[in-house]
């Protein structure tokens, strides 16, 4: 179990300081600052071990974020509880930057408090805890009060809590996905995968009970043998074109979700909890549509000098735009001076980063657009070549590269007047570039 | 040095610096200088020339940059061009990036080093200057390559500047260190010896670092500079402390020159001359004086300066021995420090004490500090000085105060730091035996020690006890009695569990009588640890219960009872169950007489250095304790005399003389664990069913019965002919053997001849040639540099021979070489010395011509017998020790007899043969007195060793010998019959050889009537 939790800013200084077991003592906050925040080398590795003591870190821009244990623990469920302190912290602070912290430390002492017990993760839903953790000062509750959240915290349903009234009941559903690429020169795909997010907003009133419909390829299967089609919901929100179903290679859901069901009716249904969160994570390999082709040709001419040009191909529908696209060009540590020519968008050399950087606004659909560059090198008496790492992009694309449909979302709210035509939801799709890199 | 002054400051480097100083993070650095480095791509590739100053700048950033840890490949040329830049500050910062930043880079060296002879034959003296700080800095082989003879020329040249020749004699020391064979001597070396009369001290300290070095290795060609040394030490010393003005600290004259000059001094002995031998003494005693005045100042710097030299002086009073006067004084001052109040004074006092103690003139005044010692061991708060004291008072430590310092150093065992425990047991169990007076004193130390500190005992601790028991008739009784009390205790370590059950094992009966100790209870005692111990001491205890059986037949059927049950039969562990079936049946089976023969009490173990000794020094390695051991080496000589003499039990010395250690030897240095502890006397016929584990136990058995008791291997060189193995098969030795082999000591441990120092000697060394006539490993020549250890096997007319090289000193044997060669014919013999080469085929792969300190190396020779032969061939070594070549040459022990194989034969066959060879030609008869004892077990083996077959039952005189064997060559078979009647009344023998060749008849007869 955690045995205490850090967090040091860039420097190393402990901002948060939280021990929960008597094994780990103070030296421990240097140990980790020594052996890892000050590393003569950078430390890769996630998870060090420091004279029997194990620390798990993330970093959430310039804070490290620190678990430390003495036992045997399971790391995964340590990083997810790590992941999940900075979620919380984000909500109830915003961006998890040294300031944030130093302004906010009392809360972050009582958000551990109640999230970690003895070491042992406890529920850790912001809607929850934002119930009777809150940022403004003592209010006094009343007994009705105290007692709905002791049974919320205790219940069955502890990320919900009863008597949630709307308008309104409105549902926001974003599927957010990020595609990662290797391609060789020739344009040959080495390795892609996307992974994806479904996140929800739901304002919806009482204990509504939800269900989630995709194209997933199971399910689509078993349905067309079955010979039971579910024609309502796919015609409420149900993709317009594209293949019909996708292969999903591992997915995780939010706690809300009834697992046993998923398991024998892979269906997904859940009491949301009320605001944001995220449904479910999945990955995918197969199908992925890509939405850039990147053509790299690099010509070296003499010792001195390099010739570059890239043509960038978008290959979606031209009714869509991509956006923030950036590409970057690594040039050879021996560069002395470099010209760029592009037609679209703008290109400056980056010294401090050792690379091109091309940058365009907006970008339609089966559209095609070129950079050349002539790179001066300075000859050296080293003998290695240069590497010629990969040519990387970043992009901005309104739909999902999986193939993911969403195919229906079902509200049904049996106490309540309220029925699931007169929920409001918005759906969207946004695909966004991880590692997309061609070499060249 | 002229700093970088106002008007030549570089801003840009400054803003850049600051820069890099003010990142926030990592990454923000990184960007930092990759752009710093872009711009300075770009500066460097523009084409118009840049100026020295922005040359210099950016060359600057560029080392700033590879500080900091990053690749920087290029700026390399801009460097070497700084290099020819007339400004100082220009030239400074290209030779700065040239030390740190050069590789062997072929095409820049050429650049660099065109630079730097440039600047070495401008008159300028700071060009100079840089050029030979660079040199020195980089030391590469290419740099010495360049410059090994310019410096030298730079250095004793007449107009050179006093700064520029400091720095070519540090120059030259770096270039000699790093490529020693690159730095030609000359006619310099005799001038450089001159710098040390030089006005300029700078100069000297710097010369006399040189020459220390170079005496190291050359010591003749320096001899000339002791003189100097003594007279430059006798004028710092007497000099009043303003008179060296820059060169006093803290108003000590010139600290570091005296360190210096006095180190040089160490490299020589006492200088033979009486004047300078006067002044040196007037010197040491002066600074003796001086440590006794009252200090000119409190700083600290004034009393670390001023105990430096002081230190150093001692250390040299040391390395010479031979004032007594001084050697007190040091030690007096010593003991002055030792409860000084600085930690670091008392850890030096302590360390050189030790040195001192080794000394004859100063052991009896280190001694008087006994008392100090002690109570610095009981109250000193620094690990590492209760350490010294232990090593001190393990030095000082004779008969008269051993009982004090045991009796101290156990004591503080049960307070001691865990690192240093197994060292301290390892003295406290050498003190103990090396100064008992009365072995009942060792005993009780050595259970005490097992009791305070029994994890930290090694095994060899508790073999050597049991040796000592064994051996000593005297001990036993008590140390049963002893043994058994400190039994009772109700938790006691393994290791007195092992060492009680193999002497109650031993010599139970001896404290049988008492009822408080009957068998019973001792059984009942033993059993009742049994199941608290490991496998290895299980099986002890059960050889110890076999034991018993014989010693107490009343208690056979209680421990016949223990070996039945399930836990002892179906054990488990092989070797236990192995274990319980055999010595079951062995009970059950075997009459009392067998069983008597067979469980039959240990003989007594030969006499050899203590293994614990050898396991100190390993630990140690070539530490303090064998230099003690060696320097008093001279001390113990009388006390080795007698090896195997009863009274004075002293631990003999390796290098002095190495007493062999047997293969039947139980507690042998390093057998395999398993076969080690098995108090059984050694029975081939037993044995062989008793020990199927150990495969390697009975092999050699088929071939020659009797191999492995000749595998004689004198401890100290069992390591270097890395025998540790071989000695497996002792325990397949014959029944007698243990008991021949411990009678045979006497026949080997005689003292080996003790060959001159290196000198070159050109006569072929025999001494132990006889030796090897009828063994085939062992040590065949050791004089104070070298050990030729031998190794051999003979099957037919072909042999093998390992010849193993052990370099004694700590210092390389450079062109070593080897190669056989017969002798120059003697007269006598003339018509087998011309024949010898085709009679005998030698081939020798060459040795490699290093031979490292400590370190051995192995040579294997192939041999074929062609033909019969007399003379045996020479073996010829050279090699380079020091700065003379020594010759070695010894006769190879390659004797006719070697190719023996032995043929067994009826008493029929025998006289049939026998009678067949009766022409007159064919039969030697010698009679001849006996050199050493008549024993009959010995014989046997002998002639055994001889290589021949030993016939019993063939002669009707049983106490006559008779053997049979074929000696093989290509060429020809000479079958060989003999005879050897000994006359016990008159100690004489005589000996009847027939073989079917004269020659070989009379070459035979004089090699075996040698041996008896």
């Amino acid at each position: 179990m955690i045995g205490g939790l850090f967090i040091y800013n860039h420097k190393g200084e402990v901002l948060i300081s939280r021990v929960y077991r008597d094994d780990i003592g103070r030296n421990a906050v240097d140990a980790f600052r020594v052996n890892v925040i000050h590393a003569r080398q950078q430390v890769r590795s996630p998870v060090t071990n420091i004279a029997r003591t194990s620390f798990f870190h993330v970093k959430r821009s310039n804070i490290w974020l620190a678990a430390v244990t003495k036992q045997n623990v399971n790391a995964a469920m340590v990083f997810e509880f790590l992941y999940k302190m900075c979620d919380v912290m984000t909500a109830y602070f915003g961006k998890i930057s040294e300031e944030n912290i130093k302004n906010n430390f009392v809360l972050i002492y009582e958000l551990l408090d109640e999230i970690l017990d003895f070491g042992y993760p406890q529920n850790s839903e912001t809607g929850a805890l934002k119930t009777f953790i809150t940022q403004q000062g003592i209010k006094s509750q009343t007994k009705e009060e105290q007692s709905q959240i002791t049974s919320q915290v205790t219940g069955q349903i502890g990320w919900r809590r009863e008597g949630i009234k709307y308008r309104r009941n409105e549902l926001f559903l974003d599927v957010l996905e990020s595609v990662n690429l290797l391609m060789s020169p020739q344009g040959q795909v080495l390795s892609a995968h996307v992974s994806g997010r479904v996140v929800m907003k739901s304002y919806l009133s009482g204990m509504p009970e939800c269900k989630f419909g995709m194209n997933d390829k199971i399910v689509i299967d078993k349905q067309g043998k079955g010979g039971t089609t579910d024609d309502a919901g796919k015609s409420e929100l149900g993709g317009s074109s594209g293949k019909q179903s996708i292969a999903i290679d591992d997915c995780t859901f939010h706690q809300c979700v009834r697992l046993s069901k998923f398991d024998s009716e892979r269906s997904i249904s859940f009491i949301p909890p009320d605001g944001e969160y995220e449904l479910m994570r999945y990955r995918t390999t197969k199908d992925i549509i890509l939405p850039f082709r990147v053509i790299p040709l690099v010509r070296e001419v003499g010792r001195t000098k390099l010739e570059v040009k890239v043509v960038i191909k978008s290959n979606f529908k031209p009714s869509l735009l991509a956006q923030k696209i950036e590409v970057r060009i690594p040039t050879p540590l021996n560069t002395s001076g470099v010209q760029v020519i592009c037609m679209k968008g703008k290109a400056k050399y980056k010294a401090s980063e050792n690379a091109i950087v091309w940058k365009i606004k907006r970008m339609a659909g089966m559209k095609e657009s070129q950079i050349s560059a002539e790179i001066e090198l300075l000859p050296t008496n080293d003998k290695k070549k240069w590497a010629r790492p990969p040519i990387s992009m970043n992009f901005e694309v309104p739909f999902a590269p999986s193939g993911l449909k969403v195919r229906y979302l079902k509200v049904f709210e049996p106490k309540l007047n309220y029925s699931d035509h007169d929920v409001i939801k918005w759906v969207r799709y946004i695909g966004r570039s991880g590692i997309y890199e061609t070499r060249c | 040095m002229p700093a970088v002054s106002k008007g030549d400051g570089m801003r840009g480097l400054a803003v850049f610096i600051s820069d890099i100083r003010n990142c926030k993070s990592k990454e923000a650095e990184i960007k930092r200088i990759n752009k710093e480095l872009a711009n300075i791509r770009s500066k460097f590739k523009g084409d118009k020339a840049l100026d020295g100053y922005s040359k210099k700048k950016y060359v600057c950033k560029l080392l700033f940059i590879f500080l900091l840890g990053h690749d920087i490949d290029f700026g390399h040329m801009e460097a070497v061009n700084l290099l020819s830049s007339n400004k100082y500050t220009e030239k400074q910062i290209g030779y700065l990036f040239i030390s740190v930043l050069v590789n062997s880079n072929s095409d820049l060296i050429r650049l660099i080093n065109n630079a730097i002879k440039n600047d070495l034959s401008s008159r300028n003296p700071t060009y100079m200057n840089l050029a030979l700080h660079c040199i020195a800095n980089v030391g590469s082989r290419e740099m010495a390559e360049a410059f090994a003879s310019e410096v030298p020329r730079i250095l004793v040249a007449g107009d050179t500047m006093d700064s520029v020749k400091q720095s070519a004699a540090l120059c030259l020391l770096r270039l000699n260190r790093t490529s020693p064979d690159l730095v030609p001597m000359g006619e310099w070396t005799s001038r450089v010896v001159h710098l040390l009369n030089d006005q300029h001290l700078g100069v000297v300290t710097a010369a006399t670092s040189l020459i220390s070095t170079l005496a190291q290795k050359n010591p003749d060609d320096f001899k000339t500079s002791v003189s100097l040394a003594v007279a430059r030490l006798s004028r710092i010393v007497t000099s009043a402390s303003t008179d060296l003005q820059d060169y006093t600290y803290y108003f000590v004259a010139a600290p570091w020159l005296s360190v210096k000059l006095l180190r040089l001094l160490q490299c020589y002995p006492p200088p033979e001359d009486g004047a300078i031998r006067g002044r040196l003494t007037e010197c040491l005693e002066t600074i003796l004086n001086k440590a006794q005045e009252p200090p000119k100042s409190k700083k600290v710097q004034h009393s670390n300066a001023k105990n430096a030299v002081l230190f150093e002086a001692i250390s040299l009073i040391i390395h010479h021995d031979s004032e007594p006067t001084l050697l007190v004084r040091a030690c007096n001052q010593l003991g002055q420090f030792l409860q000084h109040r600085e930690t670091n004074l008392r850890y030096l006092a302590l360390e050189s004490m030790c040195t001192l103690a080794s000394s004859e003139f100063s052991h009896e005044a280190v001694k008087t500090h006994i008392e100090t010692v002690i109570n610095s061991l009981k109250t000193e708060r620094d690990v590492s000085v209760r350490q010294r004291a232990v090593d001190l008072l393990y030095a000082m430590c004779d008969r008269s105060n051993a009982k004090q310092i045991v009796t101290e150093m156990l004591s503080y065992l049960e307070t001691a730091d865990y690192s240093i425990r197994e060292e301290i047991v390892l003295k406290v169990a050498i003190l103990a035996e090396k100064y008992a007076v009365d072995y009942t004193w060792y005993v009780d130390t050595i259970l005490n020690l097992i009791r305070i500190a029994g994890d930290y005992v090694s095994e060899e601790v508790w073999y050597r006890v049991i040796q000592i028991v064994i051996n000593r008739d005297d001990v036993q009784g008590y140390a049963a009695k002893t043994v058994f009390e400190a039994l009772q205790a109700p938790a006691c370590h393994e290791n007195l569990v092992k060492v009680g059950g193999y002497i109650l094992g031993e010599f139970g009966n001896l404290i049988a009588g008492d009822p408080r100790s009957s068998p019973l209870v001792q059984f009942h005692l033993l059993h009742s640890k049994f199941h608290l111990c490991s496998v290895p001491t299980r099986a002890l205890l059960l050889s110890a219960y076999v034991k018993f059986i014989n010693l107490f037949p009343e208690v056979k059927g209680t421990i016949q009872e223990v070996l039945r049950s399930d836990s002892q039969l179906r054990n488990a562990d092989v070797e236990l169950q192995q274990r319980a079936v055999e010595y079951l049946r062995l009970s059950c089976i075997a009459t009392t007489d067998i069983l008597a023969t067979v469980l039959e009490e240990m003989p007594p173990f030969p006499e050899r250095e203590s293994s614990i000794l050898a396991k100190l020094k390993k630990k140690k390695g070539s530490g303090t304790v064998s230099d003690i051991e060696d320097s008093r080496k001279e001390r113990n000589v009388n006390a080795n005399a007698n090896v195997n003499g009863s009274s004075d039990h002293t631990i003999t010395n390796t290098s002095a003389k190495p007493p062999p250690s047997f293969a039947c030897d139980l507690l042998a240095t390093a057998p395999p664990p398993t076969n080690r502890p098995r108090p059984i006397p050694s029975s081939s016929m037993l044995h062989t069913p008793l020990t199927p584990l150990s495969p390697k136990a009975y092999t050699p058995q088929p071939v020659r019965p009797t191999v492995p008791f000749y595998q004689v291997t004198s401890s100290p060189s069992s390591d270097l002919l890395g025998l540790g193995n071989s000695s497996a098969v002792n325990s397949a030795s014959p029944p007698t053997s243990s008991h021949a082999a411990s009678l045979l000591v006497d026949v080997f441990s005689e003292s080996l001849p003790v060959a001159a120092l290196g000198s070159a000697s050109a006569h072929v060394i025999e001494e132990n040639f006889s030796r090897f006539v009828c063994k085939n490993n062992g040590v065949l020549f050791e004089s104070q540099l070298l050990q030729i250890g031998l190794k051999s096997e003979f099957r037919q007319n072909l042999g093998r021979m390992y010849i193993f090289y052990g370099n004694k000193t700590s210092t390389q044997f450079l062109n070593f070489s080897s190669s056989v060669v017969c002798p120059e014919p003697l007269s006598s013999h003339i018509l087998y010395n011309i024949f010898l080469h085709s009679r005998l085929n030698i081939h020798m792969k060459a040795a490699d011509p290093v031979l490292d300190g400590g370190a051995q190396l192995q040579q294997i020779l192939n041999i074929e017998c062609i033909s019969d032969f007399v003379e045996a061939p020479v073996l010829n070594i050279q090699f380079r020790y020091g700065g003379s070549t020594q010759n070695i040459s010894v006769r190879l022990p390659v004797t006719l007899n070697k190719f023996f194989q032995p043929t067994e034969m009826t008493s029929q066959d025998f006289f049939q043969r026998w009678k067949q060879l009766s022409a007159p030609q064919q039969e030697v008869q010698k009679i001849f007195k006996a050199k050493h004892s008549m024993d009959t077990e010995i014989t046997k083996a002998k002639i055994i060793g001889f290589g021949t077959a030993l016939l019993d039952g063939v002669d009707p005189n049983p106490s006559n010998f008779v053997g049979a064997g074929v000696i093989h060559t290509k060429t020809i078979q000479v079958g060989c019959l003999l005879r050897l009647e000994p006359n016990t009344q008159a100690q004489m023998y005589r000996l009847t050889l027939r073989t079917s060749r004269e020659s070989v008849t009379q070459r035979l007869s004089d090699l075996l009537s040698d041996q008896f």
